[in-house]
């Protein structure tokens, strides 16, 4: 049953050093206020997975807090590098960091395997490339039925899947919609979770009968954190930041830079410091604008 | 209207698509091949980006794969697992669109790595989509911009698989796709030679010469029986492509 928490406890509550931790959002819905929370306590030997390894990753491994990645595509979409990322794993700095790399139909299938309880994802790929000559988990089974040779990979079943959900109602239940990813996958997969979200409502109201709802039994603990999945963005409450994704790769690019804007920005901030990106602050200053 | 070297790339590489198309989009200049595509001679075409959105009509270029546009302006959006197993895995796709870091003489490309795999010159990004797009959809379309650092006798890494060694390479692994049917860049068209499928320069675009292609290549260009010249980028389409990517720095720069 889930549990409605402060974000530094349910980060407490839930996250522990040497964890195996996905925080999942493909562009839309980053978990960036619970990505910051886990820094800001120090969590360490982290094993972060995601498909898409961002910002949030880039300030995690920057800070120490991850020891392996295991994604599909790390970067800064339409920008560039991840800068602190290439600076652990090209230099050790902060720390060493081992990688493992499959493709986006491994870690999405590997995702559903998880989530359907099995021990590894069977699917069509790989074919004539070389990330199975360098991943040792990337291996290959044989059709009972037709001999097909397909590509398998062990099922993605992490310690703590942590996502950002546009709502939860009082009874703990959490609603996605738009672009979901594999944020449900990632949830059903894990151990435990825990889910930001934009508000809490007494009830979900209209809405499609096949919109993403994950039962409260099936989450762990639940913030609320208006605006924190800035600078990502949630479906109806506020848009992509494509400027400040732009101007990471300055802000990253060295560590003296990375460092400071770290502390001002994170280290001596609290999820609060979310809440200016939120649908209700974005709506009153859009009224004073106009006034 | 005069126009340069990338705008001409874009215009040729849209021309490539069909009305009646289907298209996995890469991001970045794919997309905006992509969507001029729909902005003028395809406006039904089907666009689809790996996040799931499905016939996409963005009035934007995405930053990303998955900007809020793209959902917005979709006619549906599925999970991303559903996106890869039903969609790209089931085999909906007549063409994918891509772009590469490197690529070779069979259209290999390589987005993971320059230099060992253990030990990188530059780490890049990796495969994202791109190892199962190449397998997967009826043939692939894939634009880049030409020098010796892009075009590379042998590459370091093979993210996603092209022709391989050339002839019946694709067809010995078991693939019934067509693989890379066209390569457009900054300076010319390449199509793959019916037998060797070495990609060989179909189409040059006005103005550039051989010397030049062959000064940005890093293996010997070999050329068609038949080579003609690119047709210059209409008024239409230089200003179509303008407007959209005015749109794009405008919706990009005011979300401070």
């Amino acid at each position: 049953m889930s549990r409605f928490l402060s974000l530094a406890e349910a980060v407490e509550s839930t996250i522990r050093d040497g964890d195996t931790v996905a925080m999942e959002g493909f562009t839309h819905l980053i978990p960036y206020a619970a990505g910051h929370e886990v820094i800001r306590q120090r969590r360490r030997h982290l094993t972060l997975i995601r498909m898409t390894p961002d910002l949030i990753y880039d300030q995690l491994i920057g800070m120490g807090c991850a020891d392996k990645l295991v994604f599909s595509w790390v970067g800064n979409p339409g920008v560039g590098s991840l800068h602190r990322f290439r600076d652990a794993y090209e230099n050790g700095w902060p720390g060493p960091i081992t990688i493992e790399e499959h493709s986006h139909a491994a870690m999405a299938n590997a995702y559903e395997a998880g989530a359907a309880g099995l021990p590894l994802a069977v699917f069509r790929g790989y074919l004539g490339v070389d990330l199975p000559t360098v991943n040792p988990n990337i291996r290959y089974i044989t059709c009972p039925f037709t001999g097909e040779r397909l590509a398998a990979v062990p099922a993605i079943r992490p310690d703590v899947a942590v996502i950002h959900a546009l709502k939860a109602d009082r009874a703990g239940n959490v609603f996605i919609e738009g672009i979901v990813g594999v944020q449900k996958e990632a949830v059903l997969a894990a151990k435990r979770s825990l889910v930001t979200v934009e508000e809490i409502v007494d009830d979900f109201g209209e809405r499609s009968p096949n919109a993403v709802i994950l039962p409260s039994w099936t989450v762990g603990a639940i913030a609320c954190v208006p605006g924190g999945a800035h600078p990502s963005y949630a479906h109806g409450y506020y848009k992509r930041d494509n400027a400040f994704y732009k101007a990471w790769d300055a802000i990253s690019r060295d560590r003296d830079g990375f460092l400071a804007w770290m502390k001002a920005n994170v280290l001596e901030q609290g999820p609060d410091a979310f809440a200016v990106h939120s649908r209700p602050q974005q709506a009153a200053r859009a009224n004073n604008a106009a006034e | 209207m005069a126009y340069n070297a990338n705008e001409m790339m874009t215009i040729a590489a849209a021309r490539a698509l069909r009305n009646s198309d289907i298209c996995f989009v890469g991001i970045g200049m794919p997309s905006a091949a992509c969507n001029l595509a729909r902005l003028t001679h395809a406006p039904d075409i089907t666009l689809i980006y790996e996040s799931g959105t499905i016939a996409t009509k963005p009035d934007v270029l995405p930053l990303s794969i998955g900007d809020g546009e793209l959902c917005d302006t979709a006619l549906t959006t599925v999970p991303v697992v559903e996106m890869f197993r039903y969609w790209l895995q089931g085999g909906r796709f007549s063409v994918g669109f891509l772009g590469g870091a490197q690529i070779d003489r069979f259209a290999n490309l390589n987005t993971t790595v320059v230099g060992p795999y253990g030990k990188p010159k530059t780490r890049l990004p990796g495969g994202g989509g791109a190892p199962e797009i190449s397998s997967a959809c009826g043939e692939i379309f894939i634009i880049m911009r030409q020098s010796t650092r892009s075009f590379v006798e042998k590459l370091d890494f093979v993210t996603s698989f092209g022709h391989g060694e050339g002839g019946d390479h694709r067809t010995r692994l078991g693939l019934a796709t067509k693989g890379p049917t066209k390569l457009v860049t900054d300076l010319a068209i390449f199509e793959p030679d019916p037998a060797t499928r070495e990609m060989t320069v179909t189409s040059i675009h006005p103005g550039v010469t051989r010397d030049a292609i062959k000064a940005n290549t890093g293996w010997a260009v070999r050329y068609a029986a038949n080579v003609t010249e690119t047709p210059a980028p209409t008024d239409r389409e230089l200003s179509v492509l303008r407007e959209v990517h005015a749109r794009t720095a405008r919706a990009h720069g005011d979300a401070a």
